[in-house]
């Protein structure tokens, strides 16, 4: 996605937000521009997910805003802003348990194409919506599973189901908080294949995900930014971001930052 | 309901207009309005709030139709005139004959129309964000389904059902009376679709026929109706929570399996 990097997509200025005592967002800033792929890193409790939440209009900050293509999006809540091009998944599988597959997708096509006040067309004779919703299951190799109940799919399905409906909606910029959670390790890289050349196909231009794994993180990103209570630790390309100990070792604790570096001296990694 | 009720009432005593035609149109667009207004602040609510606040609204309407007597009627409630269908006059007609005859064949086409009708909503793309919303709102957000806006859609077009619904029993009856707007008589219509099985499309339509049939036998076995359809509807939702349709459902899936 590098080819075309640029223009600010996402700008979040000075947000804050805090639980009672607990501050889970502590003055943080940064943009997002054009053709980026970045990844946030951080402990538990980092504010990871409250940065997403706050960023896609869940959750109102306390003070501080939000600027999505030169509009303000603060709290202006997630109906909106799918309509302007920002979609997001989900940490936790968050899906139709009672719509099968293609059913699931066609309630973005549908949402996307503006046809949801469609009363009395056949929803299955459009083949504009069947036809979208089909395209997003193949490019999630769901396809063959279309008529499947979502509530009986396995974990890994249901969450790259959750993926693929966010994609569906064809936003600008997409949000994926731990797109690979729950899934084996095996299976992580081909998720990530799997988003970056949907994504293109689709013609996304930004993407910002949480992500747990490093490997996948410094192998996808064109920039790493690390929260740590609810602060930017840092915010650089995975390549300076592996090489700051203090970082690793914050982020990631003491087990990753170790792994990290004896792999480093052993010669294994670029850098 | 009482909307459509008493619009049949309204268009056939005091405006002597007694177009069965007429009387559906205009308690479907007089509920429609209503609901519409009354929606716009439903909605913002949902589960035990929305029920309240719709309960009071109901009330409220209940109240209205008692106390303001010289419109309608007050409790003594208003005659209902027989309407012409589709211009052709029965009033030479036996009351029985007519109800079990011509009118009974009117209705039945509306309730087959009406069917139809709600099977094309829901299966357009509408009913598919319907659904989204019943099964995750806040997924449904995240997709771009207005839920607010879809939610006051349903309650509209539920209105005008109920309109036609009230529009078709008030001839039936001939008298209407605020009693259709007490909250019991909300109650029942939940129970009927609770019995049939709310999730299936057809459920309603056989919790209604069911309820109709049962409340008839029974009522006519023991004057202590009420309890036996209480211990029923307790039945129901312990043994058989997705009602008749659901438990049709479930037996069909089994033999399915079996066989």
């Amino acid at each position: 996605m590098a080819e075309e990097k640029g223009k600010a997509m996402l700008s979040a200025t000075d947000l804050r937000k805090s639980y009672g005592d607990f501050r889970a967002l502590d003055g943080v800033s940064f943009t997002i521009n054009e053709g980026e792929f970045v990844s946030i890193i951080g402990p538990n409790g980092a504010g990871k997910t409250t940065l997403i939440n706050v960023l896609t209009g869940l959750v109102t900050p306390d003070t501080g805003n939000v600027v999505f293509r030169g509009t303000e999006i603060t709290g202006i809540g997630p109906e909106k802003l799918s309509k302007m091009g920002m979609a997001r998944s989900f940490q936790l599988v968050n899906i139709f348990p009672n719509f099968s597959v293609l059913e699931f997708l066609m309630v973005a096509v549908v949402s996307r194409l503006g046809k949801g006040t469609k009363f009395f067309s056949s929803l299955l004779r459009d083949r504009q919506i069947t036809d979208g919703a089909m395209d997003v299951a193949q490019l999630f190799g769901l396809d063959s599973k279309k008529h499947v109940l979502t509530k009986n799919l396995p974990q890994g399905d249901k969450k790259m189901l959750d993926v693929a409906s966010a994609f569906a909606l064809h936003p600008e910029i997409i949000l994926l908080d731990e797109p690979t959670s729950g899934v084996s390790t095996s299976d992580k890289n081909k998720i990530m294949e799997t988003l970056v050349s949907a994504s293109k196909k689709i013609g996304i231009k930004s993407i910002l995900q949480v992500e747990h794994d490093m490997d996948l993180v410094f192998s996808y990103s064109d920039r790493v930014i690390a929260l740590y209570q609810g602060k930017i630790l840092a915010d650089a390309t995975p390549a300076a971001i592996e090489l700051d100990e203090e970082v690793v070792c914050t982020v990631m604790g003491q087990k990753e930052c170790f792994k990290i570096f004896s792999s480093l001296l052993r010669g294994e990694r670029r850098g | 309901m009482a909307v459509g009720a008493y619009t049949a009432a309204f268009l056939t005593s005091r405006f002597s207009l007694p177009y069965m035609e007429l009387i559906l149109v205009a308690a479907v667009i007089a509920s429609a309005l209503l609901a519409a207004l009354i929606g716009a602040i439903c909605v913002r609510y949902t589960k035990i709030y929305f029920a309240m606040l719709t309960l009071a609204f109901g009330m409220l309407f209940y109240t209205f139709l008692l106390k303001f007597y010289y419109l309608t009627g007050g409790d003594e409630g208003m005659r209902v005139l027989r309407p012409y269908l589709l211009g052709a006059d029965f009033s030479e007609t036996p009351k029985m004959q007519f109800l079990v005859g011509s009118y009974y064949i009117y209705a039945f086409v509306i309730l087959a129309i009406l069917t139809f009708v709600m099977w094309k909503i829901v299966s357009s793309p509408f009913g598919l964000c319907l659904k989204a919303i019943r099964d995750n709102p806040e997924k449904a957000q995240y997709l771009g389904v207005s839920v607010k806006k879809y939610r006051w859609c349903a309650f509209v077009i539920s209105a005008a059902y109920a309109a036609v619904g009230g529009a078709l029993l008030a001839p039936a009856v001939g008298q209407v009376d605020p009693g259709l707007t007490y909250w019991t008589h909300s109650g029942t219509l939940v129970f009927m679709s609770l019995l049939g099985g709310f999730e299936h499309f057809l459920g309603p339509l056989i919790g209604g026929i069911v309820y109709i049939l049962l409340q008839d036998t029974v009522m006519s076995l023991t004057s202590y109706w009420r309890f036996i359809f209480g211990a029923i509807l307790t039945f129901v939702v312990i043994v058989a929570p997705g009602g008749i349709a659901g438990l049709i459902g479930s037996l069909a899936k089994r033999s399915v399996r079996g066989g």
